[in-house]
């Protein structure tokens, strides 16, 4: 077998190899996590630890891990919009509410079947993706960032003003699906259904950052201008990054509703946006590991603050501070080449 | 009642609302016109401000009574405090991140807001304060229009503050540094321009003007509470962005407009009190896709 390679390969290998030298022990254990052998190890400890850990914990540790699983989807969805195509959202909370809503409205309201009101959610949340790119995604990125948090705070006050919402106190008795007789009513249930959830969308994270889609949006945030030059369609690229989002953030909210049971336009404030946005940028914008890990530990953080009552989100936001001014690419940021 | 009296009616209640806007507005715009940042946090400074005003007041008011006096001195107080919070705020959490990456600064931005908020949620319960005067609420009518004095020492006491901006940005030293600093930042370095200190001007003035709006408005609403700073910060951007944002008479313009907008969105039909806010978001969004630039920004080509 031919093992010689081509001939520029190893002087680019050897380049990347120099630049990318880990330099602390921080991105030495990063490094460390990076390789593809112990890559497959360390899924497989995690989805191990994934599912043992209801056996061995409380109730509660339990629902807040369900949230903090919540969270990886929706901040995996929101990675999307702005890791990989570069677009601040600050009305993500928005396609939460349109999942939790429809499926809400069509299951308690209208008494569809969960999983058949599941394909009308995420075509809501799509068409909520359009409504909000469309005119929006020619402008620049602070204008940007605030017409999206206009949409959401639109949507959140329609869903408080409209009847079929439930007004201000919102929809109640969502009625809990069953899947093949198994009904999911027990928070243990939830939890593995929560599971499945953030293991397909970090394939999916995973795949679309590898495909041929990933990678225009990577070219556009990088170089809007150089990317059209090539025949990068920027608009559908970017549409196509508010729509994906979209249905990330709308999976969250569909089985967030039948979850609690209920739902309320408080749920979908701009604080959610904002605490998703946080968890991303927090992790490391773009990079998977850091957005799963920026997820635990904006849900983790303030539940381990607890004992310091009202205190807790102040320390949280000083704690943010710093992280923001030691750290500011984030925690685990993606690599720079 | 006629249909004109009411419309005139509306027209002071939008001028009063609108002044408010205008003042947190200024801030907005300003600190965007020297570092590009959207200050997330300066909804919070006028939340600080009203609750520095009613601590400033409960100072004063044994020696010179909790009147229009009291009030003027407490707001002048809670002015510099803010002001000074507000440097504060510039040099510990934006400075050292001027350089890195647009998105991680608003985060910072977003820090301080939720930090504000939340020292004051600690510190009050997350009840409402009552911000109790003795204004009172006389006024005289004219025709069948009432105007109370609140209201009118209200809007001048923002009209004052405005053309004394306004004087300051166009007629001296600093207000011409920091009209180059919103020009070109390494420009200015090079001509002796201490870019630094221009910053921390911009940052001073701009949280003042928060908490002159922020106490104002404490003591014409008569309530105060740590949650109120969210709401009048996105609508004082609007306010910003329908004026062209980085522009000072824009942003007075703005949240004039706006708060005579609202004052008579809520009175046309199907457009209750209710849904007054996705009025004003609305406008936001028509406003940003439809003329970015405002009515008086300057044209800029700029992406992403």
């Amino acid at each position: 077998m031919d093992k010689h390679s081509p001939p520029t390969r190893p002087d680019v290998d050897e380049h990347d190899a120099h630049k990318t030298k880990p330099r602390n022990p921080l991105q030495r254990l990063y490094a460390a996590f990076e390789s593809p052998g112990r890559r497959r190890a360390l899924h497989l400890t995690i989805l191990a630890i994934l599912i043992v850990t209801p056996w061995i914990s409380s109730q509660y540790t339990t629902v807040i891990l369900t949230n903090a699983l919540l969270y990886v989807v929706l901040c995996l969805g929101l990675n999307i919009v702005v890791g990989y195509a570069g677009l601040l959202d600050l009305g993500y909370a928005a396609f939460f509410a349109v999942g939790a809503y429809t499926v809400g409205i069509l299951t308690q309201q209208f008494g569809v079947n969960f999983w058949a009101a599941i394909p009308f959610a995420l075509m809501a949340a799509a068409l909520a993706g359009v409504i909000i790119g469309g005119p929006t995604l020619r402008l620049r990125s602070d204008y940007l960032a605030i017409v999206t948090l206009g949409f959401g705070e639109i949507v959140r006050f329609t869903a408080r003003n409209l009847e079929i919402t439930g007004g201000a106190s919102g929809l109640s008795h969502i009625p809990e699906p069953s899947l093949f007789g198994w009904h999911i009513d027990s928070s243990i249930d939830f939890y593995y259904v929560f599971v499945v959830l953030a293991v397909l969308a970090y394939i999916a994270s995973q795949r679309l950052f590898d495909s041929r889609l990933g990678r225009a949006w990577l070219y556009v945030r990088h170089d809007e201008d150089a990317a059209e030059a090539m025949g990068i369609n920027r608009v559908a690229t970017k549409l196509a990054a508010y729509v994906t989002g979209a249905i990330f953030g709308a999976i969250g909210g569909i089985f967030f509703s039948v979850n609690l049971g209920a739902i309320s336009p408080e749920s979908f404030s701009f604080q959610q946006s904002v605490l998703i946005l946080l968890a991303v940028v927090l992790g490391g914008m773009g990079k998977i590991p850091g957005v799963i890990l920026g997820a635990f530990i904006v849900v983790l953080g303030p539940e381990l603050l607890r004992d310091f009552g009202t205190l807790r989100l102040l320390i949280f936001a000083v704690l943010l501070l710093l992280i923001m001014l030691f750290r500011p690419s984030g925690i685990w940021p993606e690599k720079r080449s | 009642m006629t249909w004109y009296d009411s419309f005139l009616q509306q027209f002071v209640d939008g001028l009063v609302l609108g002044s408010f806007y205008a003042l947190v507005a200024l801030g907005y715009t300003m600190v965007f016109g020297v570092i590009k940042l959207l200050n997330f946090a300066h909804g919070d400074l006028y939340m600080t401000g009203a609750f520095a005003g009613f601590g400033g007041l409960s100072l004063v008011s044994g020696f010179l009574g909790a009147g229009w006096l009291g009030i003027f001195v407490a707001m002048l107080l809670a002015m510099l405090a803010v002001g000074c919070l507000g440097v504060v705020i510039e040099r510990v959490a934006y400075h050292p991140m001027l350089g890195a990456p647009r998105l991680s600064i608003l985060i910072t931005a977003l820090a301080v807001s939720l930090g504000l908020q939340n020292a004051a949620l600690a510190m009050t319960g997350g009840q409402y304060t009552a911000f109790s005067t003795d204004l009172g609420f006389g006024g005289f009518n004219l025709g069948n229009l009432f105007l109370s004095y609140n209201q009118i020492v209200l809007v001048t006491t923002a009209a004052v503050l405005m053309i004394a901006l306004e004087l300051f940005v166009s007629r001296t030293l600093y207000g011409r540094a920091m009209r180059a600093v919103s020009i070109d930042k390494d420009m200015c370095r090079m001509m002796g321009i201490n870019v630094s200190a221009v910053i921390a001007v911009t940052f001073f003035i701009g949280s003042g003007l928060a908490a002159a709006a922020g106490t104002m408005a404490g003591a014409y609403y008569g309530s105060i509470w740590y949650f109120m700073g969210f709401l009048i910060g996105l609508k004082a951007f609007t306010a910003a962005v329908i004026g062209g944002i980085g522009s000072i008479t824009g942003a007075m313009l703005g949240g004039l407009i706006l708060g005579l907008l609202e004052s008579f969105g809520t009175h046309i039909p199907f457009i209750g009190s209710e849904w007054k806010d996705v009025f004003t978001f609305s406008i936001l969004i028509l406003v940003l896709v439809f003329k970015p630039t405002g009515l008086l920004g300057k044209s800029e080509v700029e992406r992403m």
